[in-house]
């Protein structure tokens, strides 16, 4: 939405530049934007500083040009946490944005109770991080678990959840996905809220089925706002922290380290601030680079 | 006739059944928590589980309380994420009014670039700068790093909302003689009431959820309940009552906030796609 929001406001402003009392308005910004640049602004600059100097606790500040990028190519462990962050990203977007857009649907009908029905939905999203994570680790105990008890129950066999290596992201992307489905329920849910009734009358009339008017009048109608869920749900799976750091801290092994827990380690676990700084700043220009390319798709599909 | 009923009747209950299958896992999931809360340890470690206790105790809260300083790490939890909203509040309201009645498009946009921006990497500058003022072990970082978070809230929402304000009034106050400062104050202001509420609940609830910047900054004295229910976890080992007791605990006050001011959550929520860290 923000994206959005921001594009439709630059046509705006040069609309309203005829009678500009922009100026007049500036006191009323500059406390934030000062607060702004003391905590947001200067950090990033203070960032790229630092990603060109090597620095230990208890030692210099040392200058070593590019060496923090260069050794960013050969670190095999950094290497392979962006593959993982990237396999995690494009499950744990895809799933909440299937469920979500199906969600929506659902909500955007009329039927009892659907107020509660829809907080009760948004629950998970609300609820607090750690505090979820730690309860699905419980559930995900492979002997004690109610999780492998519900599959043994079944018939199944038990399953390793955060416990082995192979199942660890996909387990994670399923509690990322109960989490953060009701996000993107909630963006497609105001776009369809936002819709005409005159397209859907006349499809009726001329007997269209319910799956034929959701494929080709809701679904090209909302398509921008599909758009904005699946950039910030991009965004927010790459950054995804809190559950990982909890459920599984990188582990089994490396098994789930991503981007950020590399970077965390490096940062606050090894306190080499320069290399993680260099880190920061590649991290960065990868979020910049999937929110880039998701709005040029948007540009082509409009 | 009664074959379209019949139709209609079939269709509505698999309508049904897609709200429940919807809605399940997050009923089962917060049922299964507070199970885990108000079960023996016998009960919890029971294999196969136990879904409804034999018998209901508090002891996992009472416990939560008698062996953590857990009664601290909620006062440390109130005071940051007030200070962090409040501080927000005086700043963003402002300057969300100035951004939309200006039309300065570039500042809203480097609202957006903090949206974006991955929580560890203020983290990093931040954690070093405290460090050099001194400040590590006061609540002082804390309440600074979460207004990272609380700020591009408060801002998105109340552009939103003073874009969406007729303009006629504050320019009928502006051509009787009144000031900005005035306009803003009487007309704006009072008008602009429930975006305020909604950006207050909003980042008071990311705020408090907020687990990233305390796990770094935090001392032994001035966690957050986040942070505490993640050292709970580490350093007293798998003791499952008293932790889904306190993971309870931690997130109660944002799930009665949920239930209790949903519409305005979900309007904030549709409107700004925000989420903090």
């Amino acid at each position: 939405m923000s994206l959005s929001l921001t594009v439709t406001r630059a046509v705006a402003s040069r609309r309203a530049r005829t009678r500009n009392y922009a100026r007049n308005y500036w006191p009323f910004v500059i406390p934030a934007g000062i607060v702004v640049a003391a905590i947001i602004v200067l950090p990033w600059a203070f960032t790229l500083f630092m990603s060109v100097h090597e620095w230990r606790i208890g030692s210099d500040l040392e200058f070593v040009g590019l060496a923090n990028y260069r050794h960013m190519l050969t670190d095999e462990r950094f290497l392979w946490s962006i593959v993982r962050t990237l396999y995690f990203t494009v499950l744990a977007t895809l799933l909440p944005m299937v469920l979500g857009i199906a969600a929506a649907v659902c909500f955007h009908r009329r039927f009892p109770l659907r107020g509660l029905a829809r907080t009760i939905f948004i629950m998970p999203m609300m609820a607090t991080p750690v505090a979820v994570a730690l309860v699905w680790t419980m559930m995900f105990h492979p002997q004690l678990g109610v999780l492998n008890y519900l599959l043994t129950s079944a018939g199944l066999p038990p399953f390793a959840w955060s416990y082995s290596a192979a199942t660890v992201i996909p387990t994670l992307v399923m509690v990322e996905t109960w989490q953060w489905t009701p996000l993107v329920m909630l963006i497609v849910l105001g776009g369809l809220a936002s819709l005409p009734e005159e397209p859907y009358e006349a499809a009726r009339l001329d007997g269209a089925s319910a799956w034929q008017m959701f494929r080709h009048i809701s679904l090209p109608l909302v398509w921008p706002h599909i758009i904005v869920a699946l950039v910030i749900r991009a965004i927010d799976a790459i950054k995804a922290f809190d559950t990982i750091f909890v459920i599984s801290n990188g582990g089994p092994g490396t098994a789930s380290e991503t981007m950020n827990i590399y970077l965390y380690l490096q940062a606050f676990s090894y306190y080499n601030m320069g290399y993680a700084s260099a880190i920061v700043v590649v991290f960065f220009v990868l979020i910049l680079m999937v929110s880039l390319v998701l709005f040029s798709v948007r540009q082509k599909s409009a | 006739m009664i074959a379209r009923r019949i139709r209609r009747a079939v269709s509505n209950f698999g309508f049904a059944l897609a709200i429940l299958a919807l809605i399940s896992p997050a009923i089962l999931f917060f049922l299964w928590m507070l199970s885990l809360s108000l079960k023996t340890e016998v009960d919890n470690m029971a294999f196969p589980p136990v879904f409804i206790p034999n018998t209901i105790t508090f002891d996992n809260f009472i416990d939560v309380f008698r062996k953590n300083d857990f009664v601290r790490y909620g006062i440390n939890s109130i005071i940051v994420s007030f200070s962090a909203t409040g501080i927000a509040l005086l700043l963003g309201v402002p300057a969300g009014f100035g951004i939309a009645k200006s039309k300065a498009t570039r500042s809203a946009a480097l609202i957006m670039i903090a949206r974006v921006t991955p929580g560890l990497s203020y983290l990093i500058p931040l954690f070093l700068i405290f460090q050099w003022l001194e400040l590590t072990g006061t609540l002082t970082p804390l309440v600074i790093t979460h207004v990272v978070i609380t700020l591009p809230i408060v801002v998105w929402v109340m552009i939103g909302f003073f874009e969406g304000l007729p303009a006629e009034l504050e320019e009928a106050a502006l051509v009787d003689g009144a000031t900005i400062w005035q306009a803003f104050r009487y007309v704006a202001l009072p008008l602009a009431r429930p975006g305020i509420t909604v950006a207050t609940i909003l980042a008071f609830i990311f705020s408090w959820n907020n687990f990233i910047f305390g796990v770094v900054l935090a001392g032994r004295t001035t966690r957050t309940l986040p942070v505490a229910i993640y050292n709970v976890l580490t350093f007293e080992q798998v003791s499952w009552g008293p932790l889904a007791a306190a993971a309870l605990i931690v997130t109660a006050p944002v799930l009665v906030l949920t239930l209790l001011m949903q519409k305005e959550i979900v309007a904030g929520l549709t409107a700004g796609g925000v989420k903090g860290g």
